[in-house]
């Protein structure tokens, strides 16, 4: 039984929460990682969006790899100029049977985070060792300039490889339409399944690598490092390369966090740096080096976009003379919360503080 | 304040003679020869050169000598290009009023977004400044349509009211009645030069902004600014606020890019948002950096360097990649045209990205850098004892 709560106003407000949970969960995924690089390294990683991207087309790449088809010749069929009808079979479908092969290729995207962990874990050892560990002496404006330029290679490389169009890679078709997840609690607000899938998904991302740090020895030593990296050196503790791990299973986040987003917006080369800067937005709101601030604010600053898109919200910015306020209600809030509180929600003293 | 030293009227003669040559500087292959596609001598190209030049100057003077690495600058050469175009709409399409008004809307914009982001530095004033273009970006985008048209971006129409517009006076940015793009042709022989008018506005213009960066770099405030970059603390325990100092100069900068904005909007009177995209501004930080940072004559440079190679890789698509390695045997020409397409025609900024990164990695201090480098290096393979000699282009 669903009933219409105080003219739907309850079911509108419930449904924008749900919305903005779902972009609320990618920042609060890109945000976490970000800061488990500056947490650890110190390094503001301006490719961190790019890394997002990579993760992505590791799903896109998956697709193309499953969809890989053998051309044969039908026989029996004619094609309209009457030559004989060409048919294209996955080589899975062909390895596995029809049903098995077809569902593989159904479930590229969560199959893709098994392709893309070990991918992205290798992406950012290799970033680390290979690049950014020759950057820590240097000032963090080289940090963020060589990191940005890495993001503009990425990024091309990325759009060589698959042109510039948006790649379309949909679900498991289980998970296409939307369940009422209002009729829980007495309200009707549905919502498409795939973006519940995301949220859940994120937040036991966000619980692995909480209870990562916090309940196993080589978090502790990581956290430990974050505090005071030169003693735990001192102490004996291979701390550079526990970091680089670090590194890596932020790279890991993020692409997981790219993965499973290819569903909700199909992936573009662009969609990382379209990302990064509302990353930073909520790095800082958050509180630059407070992992809890980065996932917290991630959350509240997706809802508050969800909300400032609401119509009611929109047609009252309209108003007086602001159309289209949802476009900047993230800025206006990251300059009022850096005004108000200049560490962020949550932030401590004295983190990247020159 | 005395007047500028030797070495510096030395660098800025050298700039102004550039530049006034540049018609015949740019062009140095015939027009009908095969290599004319590398010549730069058109009129829109070297307005380009000009414009971002003066884009970089103002840059460096932030983040030279300040440090504080800014990434909203091309919010300032937004702003600026919609004043101006603004002022072609209501009083004609003399461009005055509209520099005038470009830079000062510029200052403005900049005064406000500086004095919130300057109250962090480090990285919290990249990522500030960050987030304010992608603002203004937004807000030009779409939410002040009324104001900058959207999407379609800032024109003038024909039923613009143009008050100050008299009936004689050209249909175009014009100067006293001289038109913008008037272009005079030079023919030589099998050389086409061109010396448009415009063009030399831009460099009259670009010649004071470089003298006024000279005045700054070698003053008091210029000074001051150095030691903001070299150790802030320590000035703020000498019991010296900063802030003022940093302000002057973030405002000082944003001024420069308004002025690029307005030259911008009178070489083609258009405005559009995505002027004022973060990317653009990375590419400001990309010129200066490429360049040299906190050199006077690097920031030109590199922009100069990034606008030509920008023009020459875009024109070399894969057909005219086949006609050069035609000669070869063709499975070999296929290989290598395949690898170089990667990086010309479109793949422009690719190879900006590598080359910029292989800038900050392997030269941190850009092509003036590296030119000093190879200068000294070169002295010292002649044996000369007068290594100590600067050249006329100091570095920092």
């Amino acid at each position: 039984m669903i009933y219409k709560g105080f003219d739907g106003t309850m079911d509108a407000i419930l449904l924008q929460i749900l919305n903005g949970l779902d972009k609320g969960s990618a920042y609060a995924l890109i945000a976490l990682g970000l800061t488990l690089i500056f947490g650890t390294l110190g390094v503001v990683n301006f490719a961190h969006g790019a890394l997002f991207m990579v993760g992505a087309f590791c799903a896109v790449t998956l697709q193309k790899v499953l969809t890989l088809s053998k051309i044969s010749i039908d026989p029996t069929k004619t094609d309209f100029l009457g030559n004989p009808l060409k048919v294209k079979t996955p080589y899975v479908v062909e390895w596995f049977g029809e049903g098995t092969g077809n569902a593989i290729i159904d479930w590229n995207v969560p199959l893709a985070i098994l392709v893309a962990i070990p991918i992205m874990l290798l992406v950012g050892y290799i970033m680390e060792r290979g690049l950014i560990k020759h950057f820590y002496k240097r000032p963090h404006a080289d940090q963020i300039l060589v990191t940005f330029g890495l993001a503009i290679v990425i990024q091309e490389l990325v759009k060589a490889n698959y042109g510039a169009n948006p790649i379309p890679t949909p679900a498991p078709d289980q998970f296409v339409g939307s369940y009422n997840v209002g009729a829980l609690i007495g309200l009707d607000a549905s919502y498409p399944y795939w973006r519940l899938i995301y949220f859940f998904f994120s937040i036991s991302i966000i619980g692995a690598v909480f209870a990562f740090l916090r309940f196993t020895t080589f978090g502790m030593v990581v956290r430990a490092g974050m505090v005071d990296r030169e003693t735990v050196g001192l102490l004996g503790i291979n701390i550079d390369r526990r970091f680089t791990i670090m590194f890596g299973i932020a790279a890991a986040v993020a692409g997981l966090a790219g993965v499973m987003y290819t569903p909700i917006n199909s992936p573009n080369y662009h969609m990382g740096m379209d990302f990064l800067v509302l990353s930073f937005v909520v790095v800082v709101v958050g509180g630059m080096g407070s992992l809890p601030g980065a996932v917290l604010a991630g959350f509240l600053l997706g809802i508050l976009e969800s909300f400032a898109s609401m119509n009611e919200v929109k047609g009252f910015f309209e108003a007086i003379y602001l159309p289209s306020i949802d476009q900047i209600i993230i800025y206006l809030v990251a300059i009022i919360v850096l005004l108000t509180r200049p560490r962020g929600l949550m932030g401590k003293a004295g983190v990247m503080e020159d | 304040m005395k007047s500028i030293s030797n070495a510096d009227m030395r660098t800025l003669m050298f700039v102004a003679i550039i530049t006034i040559l540049a018609p015949f500087i740019m062009n140095p292959f015939p027009t009908e020869s095969a290599l004319a596609q590398f010549n730069a001598g058109y009129p829109d190209l070297m307005q380009r050169f000009i414009i971002f030049g003066i884009l970089a100057i103002g840059f460096n003077i932030l983040f030279g000598l300040t440090g504080y690495l800014s990434f909203g600058h091309a919010a300032f050469l937004g702003v600026g290009s919609y004043a101006a175009v603004w002022m072609f709409k209501l009083l004609g399409y003399g461009i005055l009023p509209g520099l005038v008004l470009s830079v000062i809307v510029a200052g403005i914009f900049s005064l406000l977004i500086g004095f919130i982001s300057l109250r962090r530095s480090g990285i919290y004033f990249s990522i500030l400044t960050l987030a304010f273009a992608q603002m203004s970006f937004a807000l030009a985008y779409s939410v002040l349509t009324p104001l900058t048209n959207g999407e379609t971006g800032l024109q003038v129409y024909a039923d613009d009211p143009q008050f100050l517009q008299s009936a004689t006076a050209p249909n175009v940015p014009h100067l006293f009645g001289m038109k913008m793009n008037d272009t005079f042709s030079l023919n030589m022989g099998p050389w086409d030069f061109q010396f448009n008018f415009g063009y030399y506005i831009c460099a009259i213009f670009m010649l004071i902004a470089f003298y006024l960066s000279i005045r700054i770099f070698r003053s008091p405030f210029g000074m001051m600014l150095r030691a903001v970059k070299t150790n802030q603390t320590r000035l703020n325990y000498t019991g010296i606020n900063t802030r003022p100092y940093t302000l002057a100069a973030f405002v000082i900068s944003g001024m420069y890019a308004g002025l690029a904005g307005g030259l911008m909007a009178s070489m083609d009177p258009l405005a559009g948002a995505e002027r004022m995209q973060w990317t653009a501004s990375g590419e400001i930080v990309l010129m200066t950096i490429l360049g040299g940072t906190g050199t006077l004559l690097g920031p030109v440079m590199g922009a100069g360097f990034i606008k030509y190679f920008e023009n020459i890789f875009s024109k070399i698509n894969e057909t005219v990649l086949h006609g050069w390695f035609a000669w070869m045997p063709d499975g070999l020409e296929n290989a290598i045209v395949w690898v170089l397409h990667l990086f010309t025609g479109k793949g422009w900024h690719l190879t900006l990205g590598i080359l910029f990164m292989a800038i900050v990695i392997f030269l941190p201090g850009g092509l003036m850098e590296g030119s000093n480098r190879i200068a000294n290096w070169w002295k010292r393979r002649k044996g000369g004892d007068n290594a100590s000699d600067a050249t006329a282009t100091p570095a920092e």
